[in-house]
Order: C-alpha cells, then structure tokens, then sequence
C-alpha cells in the first residue's frame, strides 16, 4: 500500500472504517443478486457495454460533432471547455448574462472535479448543492468520499450537530427527521434560484438526449422552478444511440447501488416544450475536456469508458479499509488511482503518482466494473510511468529504502545477490547486542534471495524482465 | 484558437495513435430485458406488482384515488385541467379543494398533484412523464402525493420499448421509478426527499 494512504488508513477512526467497509461489502453483496436474479449471463451485457463504450470513444470526435449537432437543432446551447478553469469561466458567463445570482446544484462530479463551487461563490453566486448528501458535504466544509455515497464516512450524530449549527433545527439523529427539514430547506433555495447546474450520466449523439439519474429528484427539481439549465458533462460521456442508453441504464443502477433503475431517469435534450408552463427557457451543455483528450492517446485510454458507478469502490479492500479521502483527489478507490493522476495532464501527474500504489492487484475492481476496464493492468502501467519519470517516492524508513529497491530492478538483483555474503558472516559478529545474543543459540535459514528470479528466466518461455 | 476547436484537435491527435478501433456491435434487444419480472399475467398485472414493489401504488379506479387522499387527510391539491371533470366533483364531495392552476408562490400549499402520464413500463413498474403531456412540471413534482393518469394503451412492456417509442421532439421526459428517496444518512432508506413521497399510477382505461 502507498505509503501515505496506509498513513491515512492509520489514523482512521474505526467507527469510520467500519462504516466504509460494511456499506462496500452490503452493496457489492446486493449487486451481484440483483445482476444475477435478472439476467441469465450479466456478464455478457457488462461486454457489450464495455465495446459500446469502446467504440465511442475509439470515435470520439464523430460522436461529440454529433452530439453537438443533435443538442443545437434540438434549442441547446452548447459549450467547449479545454480545462476546468475555462469551464468555470463558462458556467459563471452564462450565468451573469442572464442576472443569475442563486443557483442550485444537483450531484455531479464534474463539477467537483472543476471545483466549480469556490469559484461561483468568489464571484458573488449563491450555490446550493442539493443532493442530501451534497449539501451535508457543503455546510461541513467537507469533500466526497464517494462517487455515489458522498457521506459514507459520517454517522448520524455528526450531520445532527452539522444541522444544528447551521440554524436546521434543534439536536435530532433520526434520518427522517434529518430528510425532512432538508426537503423544506432546499425547496425554498430551488424556489428562489435563477438557474439549475447538473452534470449527466450519458449524452446520445443521435438525439442529443442527456439522460440525468437522482433517487431523490434534486436534478428534477433543480430544472422545473428554473430559467436557466447548465449541465457540465465529460466529453466522453457519449454514446452512440437512444437504444445504447438501455444497455448502460440497466447496469448504472445495478452496479451502482443494486436497484434495476435509479428512482428518476430523466432524458432531455432541450429548454421546456413550448406549452409547458414551468422549466428551463434555456438549456446550456458545457463539454469538459480536462485531460481526456489527452488520455484518448495514451495507454490507459479504457478509462474514459468509466460510468462513475462506484462499484469499484465498494468492492476495493484498500478503499474499505482506507476510504475515499485516503486518496486525496476528488476520484477514490481503484477508479481514482487511474484517473487522478492523469486528469489534469502532465503537470498534475506527479502529485497522485502514488496512488496507483495503493493496490494489492487483487483484480476485483475489473470483475465488477460494469464496462470491464483493465483497472489492474492500468495502475501497473502507471506504477511504471511513475518510475520512468523520476516521481519522488514517498514516505520515510522503512518503506522509502524499500521502495527504492523493489522500484529498481537492478538495484533489486544487487540487492539480493550482495545479501547472500549474510551466509558467511559469523553470527556472534551481529552488531546489536540483543540480536547477538538471540543468534547466540538459533540457525538462521540460508538467505536465497534472487533464486525466484533466477528459477523465473531459466524456466522455459519465462522472462525475469515482465 | 477556440476551446472548441483545441479539443477536436487534441481528440484527432490522440485518435491517430489509437491502432486498430472497436466496432460499434450488433446486439438483441431481448439480452437486455429482466424475463423474471414479467410473466403472462398482463401489462398491467406485471406493472402494478413491479411498481408496488419499489413502493409505488398502482391503481384501478378513481374511488381508489379519492378513498386514499380521504384517508391521508389531504384538504388541497393540484389537477390537470384536462382532467379535472374526472376527480373533482368526488373529491369536493369529501371536503377537498382542487384547483387547476398551479401558482409558484403558494408551492407548500399543495398536499396532491394529479396529472397525466405519457406512458409506463411493465419491466421495472416505472411511469413515463413528459412536458408535453404534464401540465405543469411543478405541480407533478412538489406535492407529497402524486398521481400519474395513465391511459392503458400508452402502457410498454419493456425498458428498451419505451426508448424505441421516444417522440422524437420532445425534449423533456422523465422515469419516476417509485417515490423520491434517499439512503445517504448511513444507508438507511427514507422516501419523500425533494420529490412525491408518494407515487400514485391510475389505470385508466375509459
């Protein structure tokens, strides 16, 4: 493990880890029921998603020209942002041109991936996050430990005391009391806010249609009271046609949370229909960039076929046991380790390249994902761009000496063989008097190091080098 | 250089390096269908068990409709104008005012919405909202119950159906699998969060 994740996981309290760890084994649990109680072979529409995916991104540049097209003739506007900072910048013109000064969120990672809220505040907007857990993230100060359980990591009394100091009522632990005095709090934000940001779950190039899944109905009611509707979307968030969205719809949810759909799907490629009293006069897409094109070309370009269900991290024994903020990035777990060091290009790499460490490579990751990414093989490739570019290894002894030798195969092969001169040193010779004296009467076993390699390039069609 | 066109640079760039592309493949709609939620009962027989069990109410008759606002003691709600003939002389009978305008400034005063759904879906007990059939988005979504008119014909068996039948201009459609509901506080399930805490469907066949 990583060094400075295993500090985190340290310093975790148990309460918080067992909380992490019991909702990731509860949910990986119900996902493979429900996947298995409804179709006969899941895993065969866990491939044909995965190649649809593929496919779209393998064509990026059709699709997305499509998308456009499809959103613009529909009555969209649609945007382009090369970085989080130019989305930003996007998000917040649209809104001072239309006189914006409130507006309300629904869930979306790409916002928090831009950190889009400090910026709108800074420039004087009211932003409001509305997913219960979202805004609970919000009036703490707090991050996201999870793409879809955002506040796996607090209990109960904690969000009391947070609804409490924040003028919310009075001391009450109960969720449904909790639930309740959210509803009427966020319902006058909606209510009073000029405009809605969401992100979305899928584009559909051949109909522009941006599908938007909540269980609570924050993206719903994010869009009806308002003027205004800004979605902020990944541009490899598109697939190819309506029927596709079938195929990524009945895993989401599954995968997600082991529910066949999410309470509300919404699928809208356009301002309200003229005869519909209330809703968005004006819909804006702001296509994101922010390394993905980049990531297109390069080793680890399955990544972008990633649908943010979280599955992944319920399953990862290191996120169990270290939870999301272990990471550091607004991604965690397995699907965090790849995408955070390369989101943000070449500049931002150095500063999660440790994070590919943070794996025993059990392979689980890959066995629940929904689109079969090679996360495993993946964070291997990055464990090695990591060594080719020189990244400082992290930590102090023992871990850094160490990492220096298993990051370097020929200091390793030195390392090992040069150890062998141990077989030939007189034990009563040891410096340290108690292991002088725990030698004095004990036969230490032969020091063999090197022989695995060595049975490994001799054995035939083997290499020491893989 | 607009962002615009940097990106579709960079994405030709990096697409160049990309060596043999996948196809885009072919499949059948039937892989992705649920069979055990249906069986030969009928749309709405496998609808109705399907929605009840994400806690929807599937309905039968208008006197169902009014026996069940009686009994969460409601006193005033919203209705599509469209439909009002149908529901409120029985409900003003009962003591209960409707009114088929939807005012914003009075959104906490509405306890019921009644408006018409576009379609429904027997494979996962889904309904089917749409701008252009719901009179108003608001009073389909901030009143604690909500009530879906939905006309039997308009009723799919599957998932994948109901994308196939898509209007093509319509720019606004919604699933409501269910009430609203939330399970962020440690898991544990709370229904009724921004939307209806309680989804009706009525089945109208006349």
């Amino acid at each position: 493990m990583a060094n400075a994740i295993e500090q985190y996981a340290k310093n975790l309290s148990e309460v918080t880890r067992e909380a992490v760890r019991k909702s990731g084994a509860l949910t990986t649990g119900q996902r493979v029921e429900i996947l298995h109680k409804d179709f006969d072979d899941p895993d065969e529409i866990r491939r044909l998603a995965s190649k649809i995916k593929q496919h779209t991104i393998d064509h990026l540049d059709r699709y997305l020209e499509q998308a456009e097209a499809s959103l613009v003739k529909s009555g969209a506007k649609v945007h382009f942002a090369s970085d989080a900072e130019s989305a930003r910048q996007r998000v917040l013109d649209i809104l001072q041109q239309n006189q914006v000064d409130r507006v309300v969120k629904s869930k979306s990672m790409a916002t928090e991936e831009i950190h889009l809220n400090p910026f709108l505040e800074k420039h004087g907007i009211e932003t409001v996050e509305t997913d219960l857990g979202e805004f609970i993230i919000q009036i703490d100060e707090d991050t996201p430990s999870h793409i879809v359980r955002p506040i796996i990591h607090k209990k109960r009394e904690e969000v009391a005391e947070s609804f409490q100091r924040h003028g919310l009522g009075d001391y009450n632990t109960d969720p449904e009391t909790i639930t309740r005095r959210a509803r009427v709090h966020l319902r006058e934000k909606y209510m009073q806010s000029g405009a809605g940001i969401t992100g979305g779950n899928f584009v559909s190039s051949e109909s522009g249609r941006i599908v938007l899944v909540t269980n609570e109905g924050n993206a719903r009611f994010s869009m009806a009271p308002n003027k205004v509707h800004i979605a902020v979307i990944g541009i490899e968030k598109v697939v190819p046609r309506d029927r596709d969205l079938a195929v990524f719809l009945n895993l989401l949810a599954r995968s997600a949370t082991a529910q066949q759909l999410t309470v509300y799907t919404q699928f809208i490629k356009g301002p309200r229909m003229p005869a519909q009293p209330s809703g968005p006069e004006q819909m804006h897409v702001v296509f994101l960039d922010n390394g993905r094109s980049q990531i297109l070309g390069e080793s680890c370009r399955e990544i972008l076929r990633c649908i943010r269900c979280g599955a992944c991290q319920n399953v990862c024994p290191v996120y169990r046991h270290a939870s999301g903020h272990a990471y550091r990035a607004v991604y965690g777990g397995p699907i965090g380790a790849v995408l955070s060091p390369l989101l943000g290009g070449k500049a931002a790499f150095p500063e999660y390249a440790d994070l590919p460490k943070a794996s025993s490579l059990c392979g689980a990751c890959r066995e629940v994902c929904p689109v079969d990414i090679p996360i495993p093989e993946m964070l291997l490739k990055l464990r090695h761009k990591a060594k080719k570019q020189n990244v400082p290894t992290p930590g102090a002894f023992p871990m850094a000496p160490y990492a220096t030798l298993a990051t370097s195969p020929a200091a390793w092969r030195t390392a090992m063989t040069a150890a062998r001169a141990m077989n030939y040193l007189p034990m009563k010779l040891a410096p340290i008097k108690p292991l002088r004296d725990w030698l004095g009467d004990r036969t230490l076993p032969k020091w063999r190091g090197g022989e695995f390699r060595h049975w490994l390039k001799t054995r035939k069609g083997g290499s020491a080098d893989v | 250089m607009s962002d615009r066109e940097a990106i579709f640079k960079r994405l030709s760039a990096s697409l160049i390096q990309v060596g043999e592309k996948a196809a885009l493949p072919e499949y059948e709609a039937e892989l992705l269908v649920a069979r055990p939620r249906l069986n030969d009962a009928g749309l709405w027989e496998n609808f109705a068990r399907n929605f009840a069990a994400v806690n929807g109410k599937p309905m039968k008759l208008v006197t169902e409709v009014v026996s069940f606002l009686k009994s969460e003691s409601v006193h005033y709600g919203y209705c599509d104008p469209a439909l009002s003939d149908r529901f409120e002389p029985a409900l003003n009978e009962i003591g209960v005012e409707v009114v088929s305008a939807y005012d914003k400034g009075k959104y906490e005063d509405y306890q019921f919405g009644i408006t018409q759904a576009a379609g429904a879906i027997a494979e996962t007990g889904t309904v089917v909202l749409t701008d252009t059939l719901t009179s108003d988005r608001l009073g389909a979504l901030t009143p604690w119950i909500h009530i879906a008119v939905l006309p039997e014909a308009a009723l799919v068996e599957t998932l994948g159906e109901a994308i196939a039948s898509f209007e093509a201009n319509e720019t606004n459609i919604i699933w409501a699998t269910g009430p609203s509901k939330t399970a962020d506080i440690e898991g544990i399930l709370i229904e009724g969060v921004h939307g209806p805490g309680e989804q009706v469907c009525l089945l109208d066949n006349g």
